[in-house]
């Protein structure tokens, strides 16, 4: 059982990044952010499954941490959609050097 | 130790109290001038005084070991221990009167001569400061102590040169002097590091003690710090081919010329020179080269002292001959002959510089009433003075024949002795005849030219113009004073060293025995027989009054035209008056090309292209480079950075799984 739930968090990860990485519209990018927190929690479970249940634990503390990190998130996303009327990643520039 | 010699240090510091008052004066009260000249002439004579004890405990001191006056210890730094200390002996006892004898003489002539200057207070801080620096250097116990005199002097004579900087061919003539002697201090300072190298020591005593185990005869280091050594004296004593800052140095005051540029500082390399005798002794060749140098400068000055119509310019020229005569003396080893002629010399041409300082003064005086623009020291515009100003004639006459070599004046028995030596060791090399013959035509000129300055300055029509005649006058009694004691001593200074066939001769000599003993083992000693002894004493007469009658008869006073009317020279004139363009010969060879090298090269390309523009321009360039390369990582993009961040990461995790 171990090397396929390996390989769907592995294949879950790489669309998380693909979608970081390419799209655009924030909500998409928050949305494969928390596909990779997830592609992670998997591979904790499945190697919880022979080495013990610390890795179980885990996934508890990154469910709580990626709650808290949606509700920080989705709040400033939409502080910044109220000032710049956009989703767009590409109007968020403000950090350039 | 003798009480009186241990306070030699009070000579040196009077001068130097003198020259802190009238420095505070003349910031602060600069009219004062009858405290400045009561300070400047005080500290002057109560240094003569104080000079006289000294020597006077000296002579009456039982051994001939110098007496080494210590103050406090100046660099100690691992073997070398330099002290501040002064040493006594008979060489520095008799520098010592010559220099606070002779510059009193001249400080109470300054104050006539000064007195309406604006700069009053200021002139004698600054003699005062010359005279401190000149017992420094006289009396240092070591090499170093004797440098700071040397620099300072140069000082002085620097910032005395250019007293009235307000023109600038005046503040150009003082930077010529202070750079031209720059050349040969360098020279001193490496000769200085050699013989700290050679004998471990920079003192007077140690260096010529460990001399004759540290050197040897003839050999080649002894030869390269000699010639070091000269090429200072060189330098400061304006000997050829460093001699032409001396004739612009007459831009300063006349008493200043004849305190600083005559009678005492450029005579400081005749005294190194004698100072070092036990080094210059065991290097035979540095010997030749100081005397042939000497003779060399004695004859080409005299050349162009000939055609030269600035009475100061005569003088200039004659003094650089006559400090070739004293370097044929050192040269010859004829050390005690050398410093005598070194002393009557102060006393002749001080009497001639401040007789001139007279004249100009009257001249001035004539054309300041006048408003006339005429050249005042112009010799074409003087004649027939001797009317107006009998004593300055006179007296001047005396020191004219003085150094025109007239028995029994000084200057003949001192001639006589430097010609005699070169004529007793051209008895075995004929080099040695060949300076000889140089220094009995350098004196038939000196002779020459010397009655020509004074036919065209006091004799013949006077040609200063009938309104200017009314205002010419005898100097005050505070300038023809000094010059009358000046006489005096011109006259009767030559007695200190009659040659050997006079009875009491050869006291100078015998007084300087203990400085120049070491040196004497190195040198056969002079002998004449006393036949040619009495012939060489006639042919110098000779030659004094040939040069005299020469000039008396080929010279026409009367007929000569006024600076404004005169017509050009030609030829061989022409060449001497212009000084054989030797200044523009050195403008041309090193002056221009140093200029265009400093300004083409070293300023446009090393300064502005290599230091300013490679090194200071092109490190900031670099910096502005980097900067910007920085902030091109910088889009503003979150993508761009989540990129990079995941290009790292991805790196990262290859880096440590690539790990064993």
């Amino acid at each position: 059982m171990l090397a396929p739930s390996l390989g769907v968090s592995a294949i879950l990860f790489s669309i998380g990044v693909a979608g970081v990485l390419l799209r655009r519209n924030v909500i998409i990018i928050f949305m494969c952010v928390e596909l990779m927190l997830n592609a992670v929690n998997l591979t904790f479970i499945a190697l919880a499954q022979q080495l013990g249940p610390e890795g179980q634990v885990v996934v508890f503390f990154v469910m709580a941490v990626a709650a808290a990190e949606v509700a920080v998130g989705l709040a400033i996303i939409i502080a910044i959609y109220r000032h710049k009327e956009s989703v767009d990643l590409r109007d968020f520039n403000l950090l350039k050097g | 130790m003798p009480a009186t010699v241990e306070i030699a240090w009070l000579v040196v510091l009077l001068p130097l109290l003198g020259f802190a008052a009238n420095g505070w004066l003349s910031f602060f009260r600069p009219n004062a001038k009858t405290a400045v000249s009561a300070i400047g002439v005080g500290v002057l004579l109560a240094s003569f005084g104080v000079a006289i004890a000294v020597v006077t405990g000296l002579s009456g001191a039982a051994h001939d070991a110098p007496f080494i006056v210590e103050l406090w210890s100046w660099m100690p730094v691992g073997d070398l221990q330099l002290d501040i200390a002064f040493q006594v002996d008979q060489l520095s006892a008799l520098m010592l009167l010559v220099v606070t004898g002779v510059g009193s003489l001249i400080h109470i002539f300054s104050v006539g001569y000064m007195k309406t200057d604006e700069g009053y207070a200021r002139y004698f801080a600054y003699l005062n400061l010359f005279v401190f620096f000149m017992l420094v250097l006289v009396l240092g116990s070591s090499f170093p102590v004797l440098f700071i005199g040397w620099e300072g002097v140069g000082l002085c004579s620097y910032l005395l040169i250019g007293f009235w900087y307000t023109d600038n061919a005046n503040a150009d003539a003082g930077k010529k002097a202070f750079i031209m002697n720059r050349i040969g201090d360098f020279g001193l300072m490496v000769a200085m590091f050699m013989i700290y190298r050679s004998t471990g020591s920079l003192d007077f005593g140690a260096v010529f003690d460990a001399a004759p185990t540290a050197f040897t005869v003839g050999g080649a280091t002894v030869t390269l710090i000699t010639l070091f050594l000269f090429l200072g004296c060189v330098g400061k004593s304006a000997q050829i081919p460093l001699y032409t800052w001396l004739p612009d140095a007459m831009a300063g005051p006349t008493p200043v010329s004849a305190l600083i540029h005559a009678a005492t500082m450029v005579t400081a390399g005749v005294y190194l020179v004698a100072r070092s005798n036990v080094l210059f002794a065991m290097a035979p060749v540095s010997s030749a080269v100081v005397a042939g140098v000497g003779a060399l400068t004695a004859l080409f000055a005299a050349t162009i002292a000939l055609k030269q119509w600035d009475i100061k310019k005569v003088l200039a020229y004659s003094t650089v001959s006559q400090l070739g005569y004293m370097f044929m003396g050192v040269g010859l080893g004829a050390y005690a002959s050398g410093v005598f002629h070194l002393m009557t010399h102060a006393f002749f041409k001080a009497l001639l510089f401040l007789g001139s300082g007279s004249v100009i003064h009257a001249m001035h005086h004539a054309h300041h009433a006048t408003h006339s623009k005429d050249d005042a020291q112009d010799m074409r515009n003087m004649g027939g003075l001797r009317g107006f100003m009998p004593w300055t004639a006179a007296l001047m006459w005396i020191a004219t024949l003085a150094i025109a070599g007239i028995p029994p004046l000084s200057g003949f028995f001192s001639k006589d002795g430097i010609l005699a030596a070169a004529f007793a060791r051209g008895h075995d090399a004929p080099i040695f005849m060949a300076m000889w013959v140089a220094g009995s035509a350098a004196a038939l000129l000196t002779a020459f030219y010397m009655t020509r300055m004074m036919l065209y300055t006091f004799h013949g029509t006077n040609r200063t113009g009938v309104q200017e005649r009314k205002h010419l006058h005898e100097a005050p009694w505070s300038m023809t004073g000094p010059l009358a004691v000046l006489a005096v001593l011109a006259i009767g200074g030559g007695l200190l060293n009659l040659p050997h066939i006079f009875p009491g001769a050869g006291w100078l000599e015998h007084w300087l025995e203990p400085v120049t003993a070491g040196s004497a083992a190195y040198w056969e000693a002079i002998h004449l027989e006393v036949g040619t002894e009495w012939a060489l004493l006639g042919a110098a007469t000779a030659v004094a009054l040939a040069g005299i009658i020469a000039a008396v008869v080929l010279l026409k006073p009367a007929q000569l035209p006024r600076a404004s009317e005169a017509t050009e020279e030609r030829g061989w004139q022409r060449v001497l008056r212009d000084k054989y363009y030797i200044d523009e010969l050195y403008d041309a060879l090193i002056v221009r090309p140093l200029v265009w090298l400093s300004r083409r090269v070293l300023w446009r390309s090393v300064d502005d292209g290599a230091i300013d523009g490679a090194l200071v321009n092109g490190s900031a360039k670099l910096t502005k480079f980097l900067g910007w390369a920085g902030t091109q990582f910088q889009t503003g993009r979150v993508g761009t950075y989540i990129l990079f961040f995941v290009v790292g990461a991805l790196i990262l995790i290859r880096a440590v799984m690539s790990q064993p």
